[in-house]
């Protein structure tokens, strides 16, 4: 059996389903609305897990699921190495977030991450401890800011309600996904003109490390089926 | 797979050599809080320490070196001078597949001495070189002091030179700074329209009329870093000679004994780094007098340019396989013992062997 995991609700899962059935694939949810089963029609040997979509990189790299949709995002930022341990098969063209670095508007010295290093080494020097930003992307963020040289920052986490930490005290910048800014800028933040750090979107992985002797064949099957090409080492 | 007491007898026998060398044994916890080193490095080494959690003393830090323990142990009951020596497992995430350990054993050695600086880096590198004898090892030197004295003696803005030298263990940024203080790089367009608007309104208006001001960072800050960039805005690029001779410097390459000549021969241009050249000098002379042939040894002037370790002067590698790191690595620390020493400082010098490394090479031999 070929197990694909895929998003267990809400509109990241219907998507899917869609992209699936655009391709001849027909997946579907089973039993009860609660319950987390389903099926998969169109081709033979492939078993639908329904996951949480941040728990589909672990699964993946676990080589518990053969294949994962998820976000980019999540795979980059919860897997070290992550090409090592997951190739991208295909991007599904949906989900799409960028993951920004976003400042107070008032700030009006700070439009670049040159600005921003210059206002935590400031900001430190005047407050004693070290400007933090929130998010739940370390790192992705932190490899970002250690490759552009900006010091004097911390990471804090914040699981939820990121936009909010800035005017709660607990933050002085957050790194967040956003796809319109509409919350960023109701709650008063800009973006940084060189703040992109991740454009994201839903994309289609498969597990390096995950027992392919009687799935390979399925997915040979698959891929033509979708259309895609079989990545290396595969 | 070298065997581990294979890599233990390596390390006796260094740690022995160590302490033969004058080195009073020291001992450091594994288990180290957490808040010096984050305040020290910053994220580089949440990203490569482990960190756990204590019931009661709160964020602890599995040891990611002996550096931090080993100064603190020093200026709370340290003899002055002092040689001390450590042998012991450190522990560093590994972010990629590959053959980097996470838990190693380090031997170091450290030099704490007021009085004679240059001979204490000479005998540092002289121990190293003679406990690495005959493995295939290609020794490198450096200088911080030198780049560092550069730099404070460019004929820019003290704010200038403050950013450089906060940025000097990050290349990038650095050069990043030098192109733009050089006028190499262009302002960026963001900032050009924001002095525009400052010649027009004060930057308290400014911020008004922008937003809601929200977080911990004030009006004050602001208002003061926009009369930064204004007062920026008017100072004069770094003339481009004065520029030229430091990317000169930064990229310096070559035999100790030529470099020194090369750095003679441009001192009259820089003479800011003429009290930094003299003590290179010195140190070339120390390090003949312990046998080393300085007219061979390579120097790079940006050797040890790292966040994680934040040498100012002297600077050594010894470095083996190009996939591993060096086999032994060190330099001098004087302005991280005067942050841990809060106000008080002790010149420091040292480095590390990681025998797990030695053994490798000397299995492969």
């Amino acid at each position: 059996m070929l197990k694909i995991g895929v998003p267990s609700k809400g509109r990241l899962m219907e998507k899917t389903f869609d992209w699936f059935g655009a391709h001849g694939v027909t997946m579907s949810r089973t039993g009860n609305e609660r319950e987390y089963s389903g099926a998969v029609e169109g081709i033979a040997g492939v078993e639908l897990v329904l996951l949480s979509a941040g728990e589909i990189p672990r699964e993946l790299s676990a080589g518990r699921i053969h294949l994962g949709v998820t976000g980019s995002d999540l795979v980059r930022d919860k897997l070290a190495d992550w090409e090592v341990q997951v190739a991208e098969l295909a991007p599904l063209g949906f989900g799409h977030a960028d993951l920004i670095i976003a400042v107070p508007d008032a700030w009006i010295d700070v439009d670049t991450l040159d600005d921003l290093d210059a206002a935590a080494g400031a900001f430190r020097a005047t407050h004693g401890f070290r400007l933090r930003i929130a998010t739940k992307y370390h790192r992705l963020v932190r490899e970002y800011l250690t490759a552009h040289g900006v010091a004097d920052y911390q990471l804090v986490d914040s699981q939820g309600a990121t936009e909010g930490t800035v005017k709660n005290l607990t933050a002085e910048a957050v790194a967040d996904i956003t796809s319109t800014g509409e919350t960023l800028r109701a709650n008063h933040l800009k973006i940084l003109s060189d703040g992109l750090i991740h454009q994201s979107q839903a994309t289609l992985y498969a597990a390096r490390g995950a027992d392919w002797g009687q799935a390979g064949a399925t997915l040979r099957a698959l891929t033509q089926k979708l259309g895609v090409s079989l990545p290396e080492g595969f | 797979m070298t065997t581990k007491p294979a890599i233990r007898a390596e390390a006796e026998r260094l740690y022995a050599a160590f302490l033969a060398a004058g080195a009073a044994p020291v001992d450091a916890d594994i288990l180290l809080p957490a808040d010096t080193m984050l305040d020290l490095y910053g994220e580089d080494i949440r990203a490569r320490a482990y960190v756990t959690h204590d019931p009661l003393r709160g964020e602890m830090m599995l040891r990611p070196d002996f550096t931090v323990p080993v100064v603190q142990a020093h200026m709370a009951h340290g003899a002055d001078p002092a040689r001390y020596a450590y042998m012991g497992e450190v522990f560093r995430k590994q972010d990629h597949l590959g053959p980097r350990a996470s838990e190693y054993l380090q031997v170091g050695f450290e030099v704490f001495d007021r009085d004679a600086p240059e001979a204490a880096d000479a005998e540092v590198f002289a121990l190293f070189a003679d406990c690495l004898h005959g493995l295939p090892l290609r020794a490198v030197t450096g200088d911080i002091g030198i780049l560092m004295a550069a730099v404070r003696g460019l004929d820019t803005t003290p704010r200038r030179k403050a950013a450089l030298l906060r940025h000097i263990w990050r290349p990038n940024r650095f050069r990043a700074l030098l192109d733009r203080f050089a006028g190499r790089a262009p302002m960026p367009p963001a900032r050009a329209q924001l002095l525009e608007r400052l010649a027009k309104g004060s930057p308290s208006e400014l911020i008004a009329q922008a937003a809601p001001l929200i977080g911990l960072r004030g009006e004050d800050e602001i208002v003061a870093r926009a009369a930064a960039l204004i007062e920026d805005a008017d100072a004069k690029p770094i003339a481009a000679p004065a520029a030229a001779l430091l990317y000169d410097l930064l990229n310096l390459q070559a035999p100790a004994q030529s470099a020194l000549e090369h750095l003679r021969g441009i001192t009259p241009l820089l003479p800011a780094i003429e009290a930094a050249v003299d003590r290179f000098a010195t140190r070339l002379e120390a390090l003949k007098s312990r046998g080393i042939d300085t007219a061979a040894l390579p120097f790079e002037a940006s050797l040890g340019r790292t966040t994680m370790e934040y040498y100012d002067g002297f600077t050594f590698a010894f470095i083996g396989p190009a996939d591993l790191p060096p086999v032994a690595s060190g330099g001098r620390y004087d302005a991280l013992t005067a942050v841990l020493g809060q106000g008080k400082s002790i010149p420091a010098v040292g480095g590390i062997i990681r025998p797990n490394l030695v053994v490798a090479l000397k299995g492969a031999a």
